[in-house]
């Protein structure tokens, strides 16, 4: 079992150079089945490793056969492999309705691309090493940055440079924290930090903090947090719809590092240091969920609303992380799963109704009806619904959860406030935007009608149907996040699996 | 197992599948849908039909499962008697809303879109009152606010249908949230969600300090949906639904799941000061308003839906006043008002289909027309203004006689029955209009419609709710009294108090206050004429919408600006914000601490003095010089040579070799890209914004050394001494450098050979299709050198081409001992071809490489990777390194290290990235223009 983590990084680095190598040359065809077989290989090898996960071990790795903390480990635990798992699932359905709109087909290396896409966030989810989380890091950043660009166009390449150099600015920012990190602790490893920040001397602390919190600016702007969000909104909005779907996962590739890096550096055994950082987490979440909201409310398109709605759900971790209990860490990883598939879901439908609206596009302005309305428009108000965090989708589950904990918080007040005030908005604009968009319909003039294209809807209605999923399995799976939750919040035997080293021998 | 044991759920789940089975069956008959619909709620009728004894019999049934535990989120439901008497009220008025619209709506009405919205309303409100966890209560009652959404916008293409959908979507949904909120402290107080429960700890729950918030918040929720002041204005708004509707749910039913939602929990809430001022009030002022306005409406259904506001602030007063008495009467009104108010807005629903127009000012005299709708419509409105022998005569002396008793509790208390008196009076006023206008008062005027009988089944839910009312009125005894009472036990949760449903008390102080409002009321209709004019003067003018409006235009506006004014769009304010919070890092993290440590720095001799200066003014130049690209650039590079000379000199030769090689790729490569930029860029920002920048930077770079300097100046201990002593032994290199790049860290390695590709495809996936235009000329207009590649360069380079290679090989094969290694000799072979090309142009160049560098890529990739697949094959974890030593003849003893496979993939990456950048930025130049120097766009247009 042991060996499952490399699996999940190196499958679909495989997949990349496979589809390097036939590239365009293979006709697409051959490209699209290859992509097919590789991103259902990913699903079943990630419900393998999930189920795998589920006993309750963690699984580590140890690269090129050196011990911990020397060599790079890979750790397989419950987290990790939920957010594979989710990866996956996302990645197959965004790659199905990119293939079926065509929309790979619109410029090159769509395929390697977001293979590798996949190689860096699975590598990002397993990894044990903070260096090597860079290392994905960037894999990430150039993968998406291709990825954002593709299909091109005016908006596209702006909001794309500014996606690319602010990334790249933080990418300086992570290497002078890390700087400070090894400066300060002298080792790499994520369990030995642990350890190291426990037993780190009182003239360090300051340095240990600057890192711990330079860190959280760099994680803090990839999870798009008050005030690093503004690259969010241009971004997703610009980019093609499969690809802000697959970028869902993205913003939370930060929430997961947070929640990893500083939940494991500055846990509870941290000393003076515990849970130092969450303070500000928690008061940035709520700024962000109160900004996320006005730009709902202000949104003038159709993606941006989205983008904003995005924002919002990533907000609603952050606070949620930030509470800081064992229910309240729980209750974010049930969020994280309901936010992203919802998230992606609004993007593909987003563009759906854009293209039915021709020349109009998403802007909310009137125009004549859309084929497919009543498709659309039932799947817009279901969405809209989870997204808000309405019963009876997961969305509500999810902010139950997440309020019940907060109530043990002093700040409980301001977190209900902002919570319940920013649904109440969001569902008011949202609500706004879909009757203009289904209900207020000037006559069509003669132009001919594009019909829907139906099979388009698959890939949002398979995303779809697991919100009600997780709201009727919800016992077994809250039971799960709070295994989860408890696996990450046992430090002390996450340093002792992962420093164990039961080494093969050889060397 | 038992019916008993599952029915519950079974009902209030049934009419959501009834739903989609309603929007299946329109598609084969359109009248199939209301069939469905009918026999779905008989059904629902029927399932109900086995547990009705028990509350009978004074118990209780729970019928519940695990659903949530950590939310403490039960599937449960729970039968009493107050929710027997809502489920019973829903179920029958909704049975007989449904065959009313099975002939109220025309052909070109969707019926299975309206019958599935109205069947998912039907599930959603039994679902709130069969509840037994709160948390599943808030579900339903959210679901309420939803399906009403869609009722109420059925007529979507009407801008008023529309507008008061979102309304009440809007109040509703937030006191759905507050109520959630509410419903989430109560259950933290309590421990649990369940009814059983939280009926059971009135004390914990008063005594505890969450006990305000929380009740503010769970009003907020039960004001909103009972439209009580000053959240009743979506109400009217709301009758922009087809009047099934709103006889359904805006009379009968989901008003009255906020009164249910204070009835239910009126046990644990009430008793307290808070209580009997906030829900007293808020239900006096809604019983006046409505009272009041209701009058002035010329529409029929704009004076019924403010009677409705009035009268569920008349059962909101009652249970603010808290005795169990008045809980009696407000139960015992819920039940009358929902049978008279439903059956007038069928009439005038009637009323609406026969004539086309429900303006009380032209439809007039119709008691000639349609005398059987008349004289329900009659009975009806007495039952509403509360006449003797009908059942609001009932309910409201008792109101009345609530108000009396409450007088006496305080000085000032008196106001409160001479208020209820003046409610009374408004009450009989519009009541009397409503019949006066409608039916007698002249002809029609101007109708669109000649007005006629309606079809018989729109009369008959009429005549049996108005049957009922007569039935209750005169036999209370006979007919309410026995569901009245258990609900009464289950709204209390112990017995009843002692009450009587008898129609005569004796003259008393009630009687005497029905007997003013019957006939000041009658007065005041009969002078309405100045008064109308008065209304329609000033008061019609102040309307709650228009507040409303206001504020979410005011919040629409603002959060425009407040978007605008933070996501501007623009890079430099990114960066400003990202900096900010960089630095705001910094602070805070050495706030009380100490920034530096104790080690003492190293002394600083003349050379690296002067190594240093040089850095420290080739950065300033870079920055200062960067709008002539040019010699912004050549400063950058001598930044770079300058940082490996640091390498060289604190003995890091790998790195410094490096640096050197990275930095002369780059330098190329940029002057390749610069080509195509103008020279010179003119000072684009404002001479503050010049000095602000300065700031930031200096800001930065300070803080940047700071940090360095706290590193620098503290000891380290590291797990570096690992490697250099298993850097031999375990891993077969002397060069620990390399050994870390190809071993310890080989996994670190691979991704950025990854990235290092994924560089090279995207600037091929970029530029794909893009042709620009060389410039002939440079800024001041002097011609570009036409002349060829300088015949010297081209030969030397030729000549040293393969003695590149050579070294870069050397390089390669040394590089695990000695300084070297796949990346190095990766950019010195890169090197060789970039030489190539400045001496003889790319298209020479580009034409010699055979390779497609996309092969390269994947192939330096994928030997790296399978070198460490290799390992695996052999069961050691992936990238596991062996190495031995052969004897070779002339050759002698050599190492060759598995790593050295891994090293062969990052050479042929290095190189096939920066080959493939090239060739790409050099393929853009074969089109040349022929006058300007701008740039220009390659097709078709011409300036």
């Amino acid at each position: 079992m042991n060996y499952l983590p490399i699996w999940a990084i190196l499958f679909p680095l495989l997949g990349g150079l496979l589809q390097l190598l036939i590239r365009n040359k293979a006709g697409v065809a051959a490209q699209r089945g290859l992509s097919l077989i590789l991103l259902s290989g990913l699903v079943l090898l990630a419900l393998w490793m999930f189920i795998v996960a589920l006993q309750g071990e963690r699984y580590v790795y140890y690269l090129g056969n050196w011990p911990a903390p020397f060599g790079i480990v890979l750790v397989l635990d419950q987290l990790s492999a939920m957010m594979v798992l989710l990866t996956a699932v996302l990645a197959l359905m965004a790659m199905s309705y990119a293939m079926l709109r065509q929309i790979d087909q619109l410029g090159l290396h769509f395929h390697v691309l977001f293979q590798i896409q996949l190689f860096g966030l699975n590598g990002a989810f397993l990894t044990g090493d903070i260096f090597n989380l860079f290392v994905f890091f960037e894999v990430l950043l150039l993968a998406s940055y291709g990825l954002m660009l593709h299909g091109l166009g005016q908006e596209r390449t702006k909001a794309g440079l500014h996606y690319v150099t602010l990334n790249l600015v933080g990418s300086i920012l992570f290497l002078f924290a890390l700087g400070a990190v090894y400066g300060s602790l002298g080792t790499l490893n994520l369990a030995d930090l642990a350890l190291k920040v426990g037993q780190a001397p009182l003239e360090r602390q300051g340095l240990i903090k600057t890192a711990g919190l330079l860190l959280l600016v760099v994680f803090g702007l990839k999870a798009a947090m008050f005030p690093l969000y503004m690259w969010l909104p241009a971004t997703y909005a610009s980019t093609s719809a499969p690809v802000a779907a697959l970028f869902a996962i993205m913003t939370k590739v930060g929430i997961y590092a947070l929640i990893r890096v500083h939940g494991t550096m500055f846990g509870a055994e941290a000393q003076g240091l515990a849970y130092f950082y969450q303070p500000w987490v928690l008061s940035a979440g709520l700024v962000t969920l109160f900004v996320a909201a006005l730009g709902v409310v202000a949104a003038q398109e159709l993606r941006r609303l989205v983008t904003y709605g995005v924002l919002a759900s990533v907000a609603t971790l952050l606070i949620a992380v930030g509470i800081n209990t064992p229910a309240s860490l729980a209750a974010a990883l049930f969020y994280l799963v309901h936010s992203t598939l919802l998230a992606a879901t609004f993007f593909l439908l987003a563009d759906l109704i854009s293209e039915g609206r021709e020349d109009i596009g998403d802007r909310l302005e009137k125009a004549p009806i859309m084929p497919g309305a009543k498709y659309l428009g039932i799947v817009y108000f279901a969405v809209v619904v989870g997204m808000v965090g309405l019963p009876p989708l997961s969305g509500f589950l999810g902010k139950a959860l997440i309020l019940q904990s907060a109530l043990a918080h002093p700040w409980y007040g301001w977190i209900f406030a902002v919570v319940l005030g920013s649904s109440l908005i969001m569902l008011v604009s949202m609500v706004r935007a879909g009757t203009l968009l289904f209900y207020r319909l000037p006559p069509r003039d003669g132009r001919a009608i594009i019909p829907l294209q139906k099979t388009a809807l698959l890939p949002i209605y398979a995303l779809l149907f697991i919100s009600p999923l997780l709201v009727l399995l919800a016992h077994p799976i809250t039971e799960f996040t709070q295994q989860m939750a408890q696996q990450l919040l046992d430090l002390s035997h996450y340093t002792q699996a992962v420093l164990a080293n039961p080494m093969q021998g050889g060397h | 197992m038992t019916l008993v044991d599952f029915n519950l759920p079974v009902v209030v789940l049934l009419p959501f599948l009834g739903a989609l089975l309603a929007t299946q069956a329109a598609r084969f008959n359109r009248l199939a849908a209301a069939g469905t619909a009918a026999v779905i709620t008989i059904l629902a009728l029927i399932l109900l039909l086995p547990a009705l004894p028990l509350p009978f019999a004074g118990q209780t049934l729970i019928q519940r499962w695990e659903w949530v535990p950590s939310l403490g989120l039960e599937f449960a439901f729970r039968l009493d008697g107050l929710g027997l008497l809502f489920a019973l009220l829903i179920l029958v008025i909704g049975l007989l809303v449904i065959i009313y619209a099975r002939y109220y709506l025309s052909p070109q009405d969707s019926m299975g879109r309206f019958f599935a919205f109205l069947l998912s309303f039907m599930g959603s409100m039994l679902g709130i009152v069969l509840s037994e966890n709160l948390i599943q209560l808030v579900i339903f009652w959210e679901l309420t606010s939803l399906s009403s959404f869609l009722l109420i916008s059925y007529w979507y293409t009407r801008s008023d249908a529309r507008q008061g959908a979102r309304m009440a979507l809007t109040i509703t949904g937030m006191g759905g949230l507050a109520l959630f909120g509410g419903v989430l402290i109560l259950g933290h107080i309590v421990g649990s969600f369940n009814l059983t429960e939280v009926l059971a700890a009135s004390s914990l729950i008063h005594a505890s300090p969450w006990y305000t918030p929380m009740l503010v918040l769970i009003l907020l929720g039960a004001f909103t949906k009972s439209a009580q002041f000053p959240f009743h204005f979506w109400l009217p708004h709301a009758m922009a639904a087809p009047t099934p509707v709103s006889a359904y749910l805006h009379s009968a039913t989901m008003v009255k799941a906020g009164i249910f939602l204070l009835v239910r929990l009126f046990p644990v809430l009430s008793g307290t000061p808070e209580w009997h001022w906030l829900v007293g009030t808020a239900g006096m002022l809604t019983l006046l308003l409505g009272a009041f306005t209701a009058l002035f409406k010329h529409d029929i259904k704009g004076l019924l839906a403010y009677s409705t506001i009035s009268h569920l602030g008349l059962i909101t007063l009652l249970l603010g006043i808290g005795s169990p008495l008045a809980v009696v009467a407000a139960l015992f009104h819920i039940i009358n008002h929902a049978t008279f108010k439903a059956s007038l807005f069928m009439v005038a629903g009637i009323v609406d289909h026969e004539t086309g127009t429900r303006d009380m000012r032209r439809v007039n005299g119709l008691m000639k027309y349609m005398p059987q709708v008349g004289i329900l419509a009659i009975i009806a409105s007495a039952a509403m203004a509360g006449v003797p022998l009908l059942n609001g005569f009932l309910s409201k002396e008792m109101f009345f006689d609530q108000t009396v008793s409450v007088s006496a509790i305080s000085p000032l208390a008196w106001v409160i029955p001479v208020l209820a008196t003046l409610a009374g009076v408004f009450s009989v006023a519009y009541s009397a209009r409503f019949v006066h206008d409608i039916f007698f008062n002249g002809e029609p005027i101007n109708l669109p419609k000649k007005p006629h009988e309606p079809p018989l089944y729109m009369k008959i839910p009429v005549g049996l709710l108005v049957l009922a009312c007569i039935a209750v009125g005169v036999f209370p005894v006979y007919t309410i009294a026995g569901v009245l009472y258990v609900a009464i036990a289950g709204a209390l949760q112990t017995t009843p108090p002692e009450y009587s449903l008898a129609l005569w008390h004796g003259f008393s102080a009630p009687l005497l206050m029905s007997f003013i409002a019957l006939v000041v009321g009658l007065i005041v209709y009969l002078i309405r004429k100045p008064l109308f004019a008065w209304y329609d003067r000033g008061l019609s003018q102040w309307d709650a919408r228009i507040v409303y409006q206001a504020l979410v235009n005011g919040l629409i506006h603002w959060a425009q600006s407040v978007t605008r004014r933070l996501d501007r769009g623009t890079f430099r304010n990114m960066l400003i914000w990202f900096f900010g919070v960089t630095l705001l890092a910094g602070v805070v993290g050495f706030w009380d601490e100490a920034l530096l440590g104790t080690r003492e720095l190293m002394p600083v001799d003349g050379i690296t003095a002067m190594a240093i200066a040089g850095l420290i003014l080739s950065s300033l130049l870079t920055v200062l010089k960067h709008r002539s690209r040019l010699i912004s650039l050549v400063m950058l590079g001598v930044v770079g040579l300058v940082v490996s000379l640091g390498f060289a000199k604190f003995s890091a030769p790998d790195l410094a070799l490096t640096q050197l090689s990275v930095e002369i790729v780059t330098v190329v490569l940029l002057m390749l890209a610069l080509y195509f930029l103008p020279q010179y860029t003119h000072m684009l920002s404002s001479h503050k914004r010049h000095y602000q920048d300065i700031a930031w930077a200096m800001g930065l770079g300070f803080s940047a050394a700071l940090l360095t300097l706290a590193v620098l100046t503290r000891d380290l201990q590291s797990i570096s001494g690992y490697f250099l002593a298993h850097s031999k032994t375990g891993g077969g290199g002397t060069n620990v450098v390399n050994v870390i790049l190809v071993d310890f860290r080989g996994f670190d390695t691979l991704g950025e050979i990854v990235v290092l590709a994924l560089a090279g495809l995207g600037i091929v996936a970029l530029l794909q299709g893009i042709k620009l235009y060389a410039p002939k000329r440079n800024a001041e207009g002097v011609p570009w050198s036409q002349e060829s590649h300088p015949l010297i360069l081209q030969v030397q380079a030729r000549i040293l081409f393969p003695m590149m290679l050579m070294v870069a090989i050397f390089i390669f094969l040394r590089g695990h001992n000695l300084p070297g290694g796949g990346f190095i000799a990766g950019l010195i072979a890169a090197l060789a071809i970039v030489l190539q090309n400045l001496a003889n142009g790319i298209v020479w160049t580009a034409a010699r490489i055979r390779w497609d560098m996309h092969s390269v890529l994947a192939a330096g990739i994928g030997i790296a990777t399978f070198t460490g697949l290799g390992a695996m094959l052999m069961h050691y974890p992936f990238l596991t390194s062996t190495f031995t030593y052969l004897k070779w003849p002339i050759v002698g003893k050599f190492e060759i290290a598995s790593a050295m496979g891994f090293d062969t993939g990052v050479f042929l990456v290095v190189v096939g990235a920066t080959v493939m950048i090239l060739v790409q930025l050099g393929r853009l130049n074969y089109i040349e223009t022929e006058d300007t120097g701008d740039l220009q766009p390659a097709k078709g247009s011409t300036p």
